[in-house]
């Protein structure tokens, strides 16, 4: 289970201080998806890098499966089950496919077999992509599922997914929403998700409505996708009026 | 033949040898031959008016290796070594060099060699060189190989220099001369560290119709190394040459990449780039949330742009 308990991070401005996320407390049982949504900038990026230790909060702790790892480095909580997929993955001169699917399993040379299993269900054949440096010859899209599939090969106990769908074709797109699927039915990992994709959304046993720093609304996607959709018309003088209409 | 740790373990690492070669060999220790072997297609006879050997391959010779390595285990050794390579037509071999210098001692150990290639027609060379340098004495470990290749109608060589760690200070000197529909690929990965010093030069001369040149030189400096590169391909006629030079600069080394590349010919097609930068931090943490600690990440990504 994890637990964020009054999670707070501001970095400094002219005026003092600018509040990024400010008093979120949040609770993800085991095997759970959850996805979190809202406006660029809101805060969504912030609060998984601070669940993977790649932001440090100024205030509040984090505890995973009743641990308190809230100074834990990067490193440490990889090795304690939790791993995060980058919105813009970097790229590795000299290091292949196959290297960075080997280095995530952490369990020495993986089967072309195994490999294969990861990037299928990512869209990518092995016999395609295996030996290919992870460089500027690949398009970000490319990347983006490469990413993915390192994910899967580590096969983490939680899995962070920064807009996974970024950048992807509609096709692998469908495939990848089916490989959250199946992980969400077969409860192999608990899962965060960083999306604005109703498909995406409509997987989730929570949505979790993060903006201003704060969590706005929280509850299923049943309860929450018509309250973006308004949200969204709302915002907008034309689209507004037309919601209103109906 | 050689019964030393150090000598095994040189061997090892500069060509990957592990016992008594397979095919022809020869052995150069502390300035003396250490051991040769001629095969059938393959001759090695050495020189009679200087340090070095003749290798000579018959016509349509395929698939064979040829083992040349130097190694020095003294300290105070200084050498300048000729090898000449007589490559025949329609050939396919792997020469396999690389020097190793083990020293323990306060004086200087240096190896000079100059390697000079004519390859026949529609042969191809595939020519690896590794240099490595270990031991704690203060003397000095230096290595400067020069390699001129000249490659007749449709022949190839593909060049694979590796530094790998240990060399004090180095002067690179090599140059190729392509004939009609030759092609000339060199790949070089290069280490230096502490307070080492590597300049590398190179000429790819494109005189043949639709020859091709290509250079990718990955170096890593680390400490207060220095490193100098300097690759040039000269179009003089209807060719394509490529020249893409990277390196990762670490702690207070200085790097200087100056990729040329030089059209005599209209239809001279030449490319060049050229990239300097220390690992990205967004690298290491992508390592880090896969289980690596900062130095693994850093020894992962480092080892990963050298292989």
């Amino acid at each position: 289970m994890l637990e964020l308990k009054h999670i707070s991070y501001a970095v400094p401005d002219e005026s003092g201080m600018l509040g990024i996320l400010n008093d979120i407390t949040l609770t993800i049982p085991d095997h759970k998806l959850v996805v979190f949504t809202g406006p660029n900038g809101g805060g969504k990026t912030t609060l998984a890098k601070i669940i993977m230790g790649l932001v440090k909060p100024t205030d509040g702790k984090i505890f995973w499966n009743g641990e308190d790892i809230t100074t834990l480095g990067i490193t440490e909580r990889a090795k304690k089950g939790i791993s995060y997929g980058f919105q813009q993955p970097p790229r590795f001169k000299g290091l292949t496919v196959r290297d960075l699917l080997t280095l995530s399993s952490g369990n020495g040379e993986l089967s072309k077999d195994r490999c294969c299993q990861y990037l299928t269900r990512v869209g990518l054949c092995a016999n395609d992509y295996l030996s290919r440096e992870v460089d500027v010859s690949l398009s970000g899209g490319e990347v983006k599922r490469i990413e993915i599939a390192t994910i899967l090969a580590r096969n983490a106990a939680l899995m962070i997914f920064d807009e996974p769908e970024a950048g992807i074709d509609l096709w692998s797109f469908t495939r990848l929403t089916e490989t959250f699927e199946q992980i969400h039915d077969s409860g192999a990992a608990t899962m965060v998700i960083i999306s604005h994709q109703e498909r995406i959304i409509s997987l989730a046993d929570e949505v979790v409505v993060v903006g201003d720093g704060a969590i706005i609304h929280r509850g299923t996607a049943d309860e929450i996708l018509p309250r973006i959709l308004a949200d969204t018309l709302s915002g907008c003088p034309v689209m507004g009026k037309e919601a209103v209409r109906k | 033949m050689m019964d030393y740790e150090v000598d095994r373990a040189l061997l090892e690492k500069i060509a990957d040898l592990v016992g008594k070669p397979v095919g022809a060999f020869n052995i150069r220790k502390d300035c003396g031959c250490d051991g040769r072997q001629s095969t059938e297609h393959i001759q090695i006879t050495g020189k009679e008016d200087k340090p070095g050997i003749d290798i000579r391959i018959q016509d349509g010779t395929m698939g064979e290796t040829c083992h040349i390595p130097v190694i020095i285990t003294k300290p105070g050794i200084e050498e300048m070594v000729y090898n000449d390579f007589y490559v025949g037509q329609n050939c396919n071999v792997n020469i396999v060099a690389g020097c190793g210098i083990h020293n323990c001692g306060d004086q200087t150990s240096r190896h000079d060699g100059i390697h000079t290639f004519y390859v026949g027609k529609n042969s191809h060379v595939h020519y690896s060189e590794k240099h490595y340098g270990e031991g704690d004495g203060k003397g000095g470990k230096i290595m400067n190989p020069q390699t001129v290749v000249y490659l007749e109608e449709g022949s190839s060589i593909q060049m694979d220099t590796t530094q790998i760690r240990g060399i004090d200070s180095t002067k690179r000197y090599t140059k190729i001369v392509c004939g009609a529909g030759a092609e000339a690929v060199i790949t070089e990965r290069l280490l230096t560290h502490g307070e080492q010093v590597a300049e590398s030069d190179m000429v790819i001369e494109l005189n043949g119709e639709d020859s091709k040149g290509r250079v990718i030189s990955r170096s890593v400096a680390q400490d207060a190394s220095v490193q100098r590169f300097r690759p040039c391909v000269v179009g003089n006629a209807k060719c394509f040459g490529h020249v893409q030079c990277d390196s990762i600069i670490m702690g207070q080394a200085k790097i200087s990449s100056v990729p040329e590349i030089e059209a005599n010919c209209t239809d001279a097609q030449l490319i060049h780039e050229a990239a300097i930068g220390k690992i990205a931090g967004d690298q290491l943490l992508k390592l880090q949330t896969l289980g690596l600690t900062e130095e693994e990440a850093e020894d992962c990504i480092l080892k990963g742009f050298l292989a």
